[in-house]
């Protein structure tokens, strides 16, 4: 075109960035990829292998070595021979190899991001102003934790060799949310990238040679599915992490269930985009773009479901539809585009046929008319209207540059909306009137809030969902548990169930009036539904009492009772504080009465069972005294603002307490919960339970509200699979045996319900391994709320 | 010929020398009665705005022809500027020539523009010198604007302005640009703008009138929104950030504000309104991120000298480089171009 033609259109022109050196380093692999594991490079052993191609022209870049269960053993076993050592060494010198990383990945930035635009088809603005920086900046900030580990998480030490799983969404950005923190830490990795998307992490398999990141540390081997499942049964490995979508998950937290592996799972979303009538509109159209147009929508938090306030509804789909006119669609590489192409011909044909399946349901369909290049794998950005709560489109996450639009009235109906869908990973707020936005954003079921933003990241803040988009936190401290633990654990024994005492005799009591053991439900005390009784007896034989013989329905009821007490967790946390310390009082008061209960279910000396219960009076304290002193953090993102980190109750947990200590065990379990702000159902300690049902007096008098705290007594691990299965619980704890643990872990997966097994005996005496950190951090999710000011 | 006939020489002589390469619409707002709705439902949140304009610089470019193209219409665009307490005759003589010829011949015809008339958008004065660059430009159809009602503070005595405004229009000035009293506005006396804006549109008779609202001494995008509503409401042709002595002038965030009260003002009232920054655009980089959010927010109409000014001074030097270079594959030296 000539200039002066030019000048009449006003047009853009091309501008094309180079893949000339992206290209050259790919012919370096030689056709096919190969492993690395062990510091080497080594061939798949299952000499298979397959394509992968450019989305934006659908040309075969080069062939993927496709890694079978022998490779992925090779793979464990050099990661397993370099953990101790990589482990001991002092931070500092793990902090070098990481800030070598992070100095590395800024020196290749561009090579980086082209051949990820390359292989990925996400345009090159976003994988050279946002991918590779945040890459770097993810291995800055862990080598920081790398520094810090042996003052700030004195306790704590690394869990071995971490199996980890990401998507193709965010190849290299994922690859370092999950081998920074690992590393940083004392662990050693095995990492599978997802088949589309393998090349940025052999790059980055070669700036741990040029580091001289010891051999083993990473491995990066690559494959499909087959692979990541070799990884998730591999017994070599301590934890999986794993980042993709629901379906998936799920499977991953059946196959890991029992086999003791730690499991974090970042999953799926649907995460609403809400505007309010005071937003600044204009901002808020372009916060759309960022929440479902980055990334071609591909984004596990993209906001794609736009709920706006009635009012202005009209006006703002009006000028959202105009802002969907001036975005671009094309090559990925050009450096004039907005949205670059859909990762593969399966998932855009995944997002045709959702969004038809959404027009037949009714909604009205608006792209831009400037369409969409003919050749290579391209959607246009898209936003659906009209569409209902119910409809396809508004449940099911499309994974594509799909928008779908509803409106709301007030403020409670818009988080109502909100919050009903299965997944709970972001939310984004649209309102210029702070005390509204900081209203909703705690009421929102998810674990990132972003107000009068979208789509922000930054290693020092946590990131991670509620419900079933997943567990655990990436980024920032609260990252960090999740590739330790305690260093008391690795010498604890394993729990051994001792056999149920058999009675000797059949005499209940004598010289006391005979009292009825019940369950405890929503405030009151209740029959068993099934209508019998087991016996608690002692070890020497002697029949102590009996208590109810709880079912599924006697579950089913006392969750509903937890569910409803929703005021327990907006109480004021000095509120909590005071119910905590009245039940200690109230215990205390009892005290002689509950170590004669102890005594007799236990044969211990009553010199003993005193000592248990002042343990659980100071117990109580101890909670009363967390419970307004478990805060949050102000974290500090390079941003002008602020992101919140608010710990917030998981909501209803399902505790099944330890078999011993009978009343510490109980009192330990259950109080972290509850100062929290959790609503409980606890299954007792069976040999020992009428320590709780003799406390549920203690609570009558406490003003405990109803609800906050229900007890069932009856088989633990009957129980225990049946609060697993209620997909109303959000959580459960559990102290026993391996199988059980098994059996909850793999029936929690219908929820994807965050599961505490524990197999391992505590001291609960000892209040490092009894009380604390531990325990308030299980009881809690943290939500970032992300506040960007300014005037 | 009287004062008026000048005007409307002048401005007639504008449309018709911009219809040659122009098209689109001129400003043309008569304004509207005053009301505080639009101004109280200003919503503005500063980090939003600062994202949108950072990540349009990632998202929006132009390279190679596209880029010399886009250069020769910023060219086009700017309203060469001499403000300065030692302008005299033959300064201002010396910068009129300069914008009837802003490009070096050769690299004109370089561009295959040989046959294109190249000019600036206006020259921008005081109304010392509004005569000699009427007088200068006489025949190039290049339009004079003159700052004016006490320009740079806009603190003189009322009927002071009014009269300034008659005079520069009386000398020929086709364009006046005025400031508004910051008071008004950090007082929230909206009703006050609105009226001393009204009275200058009326004293500008058949001329353009840019209202310039001294954004660096309003300070806020809340601020800078409802000045420009006002001003807007009262009439203005052109809104426009800066008198170039404010300590902050003309920048991307403020643009995209006043860009979307022009576009919303459109919408409420069919009436459009053209866009000035000035101060501080030094760069040809800094003229191509302007154009591309004019583009990005308005459209194209508003990448033409009629909708769309830079109001600059030493801009033109480094967009002459910029060209010289895209034709010779050289880096240029200043010396090679011709001084204003």
């Amino acid at each position: 075109m000539s200039i002066a033609e030019i000048l009449d259109t006003m047009s853009y022109g091309p501008a094309p960035e180079s893949d000339k050196e992206a290209r050259a380093w790919i012919k370096t692999l030689g056709g096919e990829t190969k492993l690395f594991i062990g510091g080497a490079w080594k061939k798949a052993k299952t000499g298979e292998s397959f394509e992968t191609t450019a989305p934006g022209s659908g040309e075969v870049l080069v062939r993927i070595a496709q890694a079978g269960a022998a490779d992925v053993d090779t793979a464990v076993k050099a990661a397993a021979k370099a953990q101790p050592a990589w482990a001991a060494l002092p931070g500092h010198q793990r902090a070098r190899y990481l800030y070598a990383l992070a100095r590395l990945i800024q020196r290749h930035s561009r090579l980086f991001s082209v051949v990820e635009t390359l292989d990925n088809g996400k345009p090159i603005r976003e994988t050279r102003d946002i991918d590779i920086p945040l890459v770097a900046r993810h291995f800055y900030h862990h080598a920081g934790w790398a520094q810090l580990m042996d003052g700030e998480l004195a306790d704590r030490e690394a869990l071995g060799v971490c199996g980890q799983i990401i998507p193709w969404n965010f190849p290299l950005l994922m690859l370092a949310w999950k081998i920074a923190p690992a590393i940083a830490l004392g662990n050693t990795v095995v990492l599978k990238p997802a088949e589309y998307t393998s090349l940025t992490a052999l790059l980055f398999a070669e700036m741990c040679q040029k580091a001289g990141l010891p051999e083993g540390v990473v491995n990066i081997i690559t494959g499909d599915g087959a692979t990541g499942e070799e990884i998730v049964k591999h017994p070599g490995i301590a934890k999986i992490a794993f980042t993709g979508s629901t379906e998936v998950g799920r499977r991953i937290r059946e196959a890991t269930a029992g086999t003791g592996k730690s499991l974090t799972l970042e999953l799926g979303g649907k995460s609403p985009f809400i505007v309010f009538d005071d937003a600044d509109l204009d901002a808020a159209v372009e916060g759309v773009v960022d929440a479902i147009w980055f990334n071609q929508g591909q984004v596990c938090c993209a906001g794609s479901r736009l709920l706006v306030q009635e009012s202005i509804h009209d006006r703002f789909i009006a000028k959202l539809k105009a802002r969907m006119e001036t975005l671009r669609v094309g090559d990925p590489l050009d450096k004039v585009i907005d949205i670059g192409a859909i990762v593969h011909p399966v998932q855009l044909e995944r997002i045709r046929s959702l969004v038809e399946a959404g027009v037949k349901e009714g909604a009205t369909l608006h792209q831009p008319k400037a369409g969409v290049p003919g050749k290579g794998c391209f959607y246009p950005p898209t936003l659906l209207t009209g569409v209902h709560p119910a409809s396809t489109v508004s449940r099911v996450e499309i994974f594509g540059p799909v928008l779908v639009a509803t409106t709301f009235r007030t403020p409670s109906e818009a988080v109502e909306l909100a919050n009903n869908t299965e997944y709970g990973l972001a939310a984004s707020i649209w309102s210029e009137t702070l005390s509204l936005a900081l209203d909703i954003a705690p009421k929102l079921k998810c674990g990132v809030v972003w107000v009068n933003g979208t789509n922000m990241f930054d290693a020092g803040v946590g990131f991670g969902g509620y419900k079933e988009s997943g567990f655990g936190r990436e980024g920032g401290r609260e990252g960090l548990s999740a590739y330790s633990r305690p260093k008391w654990l690795a010498k604890a024994k394993a729990i051994v169930e001792k056999p149920a005492a058999q009675a000797t005799g059949d005499v209940l009591s004598t010289g006391f009036v005979d009292r009825t053991a019940k369950f405890y439900v929503g405030g009151k005390q209740a029959r068993p539904d099934g209508g019998y009784s087991r016996a608690i007896v002692s070890p020497s034989g002697a029949l102590v009492g009996e208590v109810g013989e709880g079912n599924r329905k006697d579950i089913r009821n006392a969750v509903e009772a937890a569910r409803k007490a929703t005021s327990w967790s907006t109480a004021s946390e000095h509120n909590r504080a005071q119910i905590l310390y009245y039940i200690a009082e109230n215990l205390d008061a009892r005290a002689g009465e509950f170590a004669d209960r102890l005594a007799a279910m236990t044969g211990q000396r009553r010199h003993d069972t005193m000592r248990e219960v002042s343990a659980s009076v100071s117990r109580l304290f101890s909670y009363g005294a967390w419970a307004d002193k478990y805060e949050g953090a102000v974290h500090k993102p390079p941003m002008r603002g602020v992101a919140l980190a608010m710990n917030e109750p998981v909501g209803t947990l399902g505790i099944i307490c330890p078999e011993e200590p009978g009343l510490l065990g109980f009192v330990s379990t259950f109080a972290p919960a509850i100062a929290l702000g959790n609503r409980v159902v606890v299954v007792p300690s069976a040999s020992q339970a009428l320590a709780a049902t003799d406390f549920y007096q203690v609570l009558e008098t406490s003003d405990v509200p109803d609800g906050v705290v229900n007890i069932v007594t009856g088989d633990r691990d009957a129980l225990a699979l049946d609060l697993a299965k209620h997909e109303e619980v959000d959580g459960i704890w559990y102290f026993g045996t391996a199988a059980t643990a098994g059996a909850i872990e793999k029936a929690s997966s219908g929820n994807l319900k965050q599961v505490w097994t524990e197999q391992v005996q505590r001291d609960w005496f000892d209040a490092r391994q009894g009380e604390g950190r531990e325990f308030l951090a299980r009881a809690t999710q943290v939500k970032n709320i992300w506040v960007p000011y300014g005037e | 010929m009287g004062a008026s006939e000048a005007v409307i020489e002048g401005v007639s002589a504008l449309r018709a020398a911009t219809k040659a390469r122009n098209s689109g619409p001129h400003p043309s707002n008569p304004g509207v009665s005053f009301s505080m709705d639009p101004v109280e439902a200003v919503r503005v949140n500063l980090s939003a705005a600062e994202r949108r304009v950072a990540s349009l610089a990632g998202r929006r470019t132009v390279k190679k022809e596209w880029q010399a193209a886009w250069l020769v219409r910023a060219i086009e665009c700017i309203d060469l500027t001499t403000l300065s307490g030692d302008d005299t005759e033959g300064r201002v003589r010396r910068l009129c020539a300069k914008a009837r010829q802003p490009l070096r011949e050769d690299l004109q015809e370089a561009l295959g523009l040989a046959n294109r008339r190249i000019t600036t958008g206006a020259i921008c004065v005081y109304h010392r010198f509004v005569a000699t660059a009427v007088d200068a430009l006489k025949g190039s159809g290049i339009p004079v604007a003159a700052v004016s009602t006490g320009f740079p503070a806009g603190l003189s005595p009322f009927e002071t302005r009014l009269k300034e405004i008659e005079a520069s229009v009386a000398d020929g000035a086709a364009e006046i640009d005025i400031v508004i009293t910051r008071e008004h506005v950090l007082r929230g006396n909206w009703q006050a703008l609105y009226d001393e804006v009204k009275a200058f549109k009326k004293a500008c008779g058949p001329a353009h009138m840019k209202a310039i609202l001294a954004t660096g001494d309003l300070q806020t995008l809340r601020n800078v929104s409802r000045a420009s509503w006002v001003a807007m409401m009262a009439g203005s042709d052109f809104i426009k950030t800066s008198t170039g002595k404010e300590g902050i002038n003309a920048t991307l965030p403020v643009t995209l504000i006043m860009l979307r009260a022009i576009r919303d003002y459109r919408e409420m009232t069919g009436h459009v309104v053209g866009y000035k920054p000035a101060g501080g655009i030094s760069t040809a980089k800094d003229a191509m991120a302007y154009l591309a959010l004019m583009k990005e927010e308005l459209g194209n109409d508003w990448l033409q000298p009629n909708l769309f000014r830079f109001g600059a001074s030493s801009l033109l030097a480094d967009i002459e480089r910029q060209l010289e270079h895209y034709v010779t594959g050289r880096y240029a030296a200043f010396s090679h171009h011709a001084m204003a």
